[in-house]
């Protein structure tokens, strides 16, 4: 695979070799990014089956609160980060490839078939583990069928409009 | 400080908050904020088979994502066992809609009556979980992002692909609320 797949996966460092970008280090601050935003989600109750319920009955202004001004919020930095030239403290210049529109079905297609799953759950990808982490274990068996979901479209992507 | 540990965060507080994962993350390597890759590099590890989707270097790839992932488990762990648990403070008539559907249990993070391993036998346990799991799975794979990649990082870049994806994630989460789960639940 070529590095710009590589950076449509993930917007990496794609330039750098694999030990380079997966510096132990590096490797740690992620980690506790990742701890920090798995407390977040829990404290700010995203996590909850009961938030989005409301959020999609359109009873409260919490989650569209907290969706708008988390999108506020790191659309101010990005400009900032494209203003002043930021390097990453990786030393990888910072840049944001830009998603392909294509036809566009795979972004209505997709997006509606994981907001149907999202509402089932009452979880997307991030509370899902989150919520494992809180004790909920049967969403142990949600993440393993999102697995199987991802395979299948992989397996059924060339035969997929996009 | 109590404040962080006994109530919910308020919006304004929990919103910035999550949007500033996306420049820690740029910040720290150059990484665009996504949940959602984690699940396709799992089965690049794990049964990556002869697809061509799961054919990369997922070390390379999504080594940093699946690191700052089990991070999130153990933040939801850590958040758990930090200060009291109370029930989720929905408004009235969130709960009043959700009576009618059968739902009366209200303390914890989600219903007990869909979310337990005994559940899995009935027909809205089964679909809530897993019916569910695999629309998330397939959905996000397909759409390429989920809350995070499309919502915060694609919206705070000004990407259309991604304002057409939110609008599918709402379009799909208000057909499943208004259309799905009343027949599921129906007052059980």
């Amino acid at each position: 695979m070529t590095t710009a797949s590589l950076a449509e996966i993930d917007g990496c460092g794609a330039g750098s070799s694999e030990q380079d970008v997966n510096r132990p280090a590096l490797l740690l601050v992620y980690l506790l990014l990742g701890i920090a935003f798995g407390i977040v989600l829990t404290r700010s109750e995203v996590v909850s089956w009961f938030r989005i319920q409301e959020m999609f009955r359109f009873q409260s202004f919490r989650m569209y609160g907290i969706i708008g001004s988390a999108i506020a919020t790191a659309a101010a930095s990005v400009a900032l980060i494209k203003r002043i030239k930021l390097k990453a403290i990786s030393g990888d210049i910072i840049e944001i490839p830009r998603k392909e529109l294509g036809s566009g079905v795979r972004y209505a297609v997709g997006g509606t078939i994981f907001g149907l799953g999202w509402a089932l759950t009452g979880a997307c990808p991030g509370p899902l583990f989150a919520l494992i982490g809180n004790g909920v274990s049967v969403m142990i068996a949600a993440v393993l069928s999102a697995l199987a979901g991802t395979w299948v479209y992989g397996w059924l992507r060339p035969r997929l409009p996009h | 400080m109590a404040i962080w540990f006994r109530d919910e965060w308020p919006w304004y507080v929990a919103g910035p908050l999550i949007g500033l994962f996306v420049p820690a993350l740029l910040i720290t390597g150059n990484r665009l904020f996504g949940i959602s890759s984690n699940l396709r590099h799992l089965c690049s590890a794990i049964v990556p088979s002869r697809v061509e989707f799961f054919r990369y270097d997922w070390k390379k790839a999504g080594l940093w994502n699946l690191v700052f992932l089990t991070g999130v488990l153990i933040g939801g762990f850590l958040a758990s066992h930090v200060g009291t648990v109370h029930n989720i403070a929905i408004s009235g008539e969130t709960r009043v809609a959700l009576g009618r559907l059968g739902i009366h249990d209200f303390s914890g993070l989600a219903p007990h009556e869909l979310f337990n391993w005994g559940a899995l036998l009935t027909l809205r346990g089964f679909v809530s979980v897993v019916v569910g799991g695999f629309l998330v799975g397939f959905g996000t794979a397909y759409a390429g992002g989920c809350t995070s990649g499309h919502a915060i990082s694609g919206l705070a870049n000004f990407e259309l692909p991604s304002l057409i994806a939110v609008f599918g994630f709402f379009a799909g989460g208000l057909a499943a609320t208004y259309l799905i789960l009343p027949f599921l639940l129906g007052g059980v």
